[in-house]
């Protein structure tokens, strides 16, 4: 019986089946197209996708920022400087998920635990998670794929974040970090006292926010999942991209990492990707490769960490991604 | 009147900066908005989250971009 009801509430609320059928009402009887045929199918799925995830955004987002707004960059700092190790790793990896910032002020936020005396390591984990795994993405994800993948993408991304910034943090690499980041004077903020109307409007401003950022990310990306799905034959992407194809992971992780894009913009590409037979472990590379590392995020960096750490960064997490991507689709029996 | 506008240049410390004008021109104060965009120089105001606003050398602001008119209360003070 309870699994009935998670399975229903699993496919109305996450996966909108209700939202798909009205659509399907609307593009054959609205717009009088067939949606067996491939433009009704790619109209049908590029609105219904669109709708439903700025409706999930929506509502994500404002839940989760309430929940980030517990955990403001300064509290995060005092409770990391608590711990030593490899808990210290463990608890920067969790927390990145839930600390809320703009990618631009990861620099500001790594001088700030570094001048506090946090172990590069644990900067680094942290910096790792933040954009790596983000709990509007894992409820994306569960939406569009299923609950066992955001789960697993979750942990094997904690997983990397704790084990890059260890590795980061045993090679000893703090002389590479440029000098003014440890001798900043570092002002004590003090904490804002939010009440629940504050935690309310902020959690509102990030819902803005965010669709303002993203709403072009995702436009672009569900046309490419709706063309992918659609007008892109599936002998195409599997010769370039097949599960079985020994090089797809390493294209995928190759074509994300330089790009910049928003992780929402991806996730209906990736969908499509998959339903075309490329390999689960490939998609997830692709998207972690977009998200992990980008362009702008790796200059930011350079500016206050020297070429050879920044090496050392980029190294590791792409290392990691092709990985992950490798055992995912080993694995992926498992989880489709 | 020196306001500095903290950000390495993505678009929060753009608007932070256009409605930090915005304010300034409704109260018809005048002062010199600069733009600090190196991390040497934001780190040495202790913020950890961009964009940030300092007036006279003072942190009013940080993490949020600031409606025109929140900064207008505060410029009030």
């Amino acid at each position: 019986m309870h699994m009935f009801i998670f399975e229903w509430l699993n496919n109305q609320v996450l996966k909108m089946d209700w939202l798909n059928n009205l659509v399907n009402l609307l593009v054959e009887n609205v717009f009088g197209l067939n949606t067996e045929e491939r433009l009704g199918a790619s109209i049908q799925f590029f609105i219904y996708d669109v709708v439903k995830i700025f409706i999930l955004l929506s509502f994500l987002i404002f839940m989760i920022s309430y929940i980030q707004s517990f955990f403001p960059p300064e509290r995060t700092k005092k409770i990391l400087g608590r711990f030593n190790g490899i808990t210290g790793n463990i608890l920067a990896a969790l927390l990145g998920t839930v600390t809320p910032f703009c990618s631009c002020s990861s620099i500001p936020l790594f001088i700030g635990f570094t001048s506090a005396g946090l172990p590069i390591g644990t900067s680094f984990s942290f910096l790792i998670s933040s954009p790596l795994v983000d709990l509007a993405s894992v409820l994306l994800l569960a939406s569009i794929f299923n609950w066992k993948i955001a789960i697993a993408y979750v942990l094997v991304g904690l997983v990397l974040a704790v084990v890059g910034g260890t590795i980061i943090g045993k090679l000893k690499l703090e002389k590479y970090v440029e000098s003014f980041v440890f001798s900043n004077n570092m002002v004590e903020m003090e904490e804002e006292e939010l009440t629940t109307k504050d935690r309310v409007h902020f959690a509102k401003e990030q819902v803005l926010d965010i669709i303002k950022k993203v709403w072009l990310y995702v436009l672009i990306g569900v046309g490419i999942g709706a063309a992918i799905h659609n007008y892109i034959p599936e002998s195409f992407i599997t010769a370039v991209l097949g599960a079985d194809k020994w090089w797809s992971v390493l294209v995928a992780t190759l074509v994300g990492v330089p790009m910049y894009a928003d992780i929402f913009g991806t996730l209906p590409i990736a969908e499509a990707l998959v339903a075309k037979g490329v390999g689960l472990g490939t998609v997830l590379s692709f998207m972690m490769g977009v998200t992990a590392l980008s362009l702008p995020s790796l200059v930011m960096l350079s500016k206050v960490v020297k070429p050879k750490l920044l090496g050392v960064f980029f190294g590791i997490v792409t290392l990691g991604i092709i990985l992950i991507g490798y055992s995912f689709n080993a694995f992926s029996y498992l989880f489709i | 009147m020196i306001i500095k506008v903290l950000g390495p240049g993505c678009k929060n410390c753009v608007t932070l900066a256009a409605n930090t004008a915005d304010a300034l021109k409704e109260l018809g104060m005048e002062a010199e908005i600069i733009k600090v965009t190196d991390y040497k120089e934001m780190a040495a105001y202790g913020i950890m989250s961009t964009p940030a606003l300092v007036i006279d050398e003072k942190v009013v602001s940080y993490g949020k971009v600031l409606k025109s008119n929140d900064i207008v209360k505060i410029l009030e003070k």
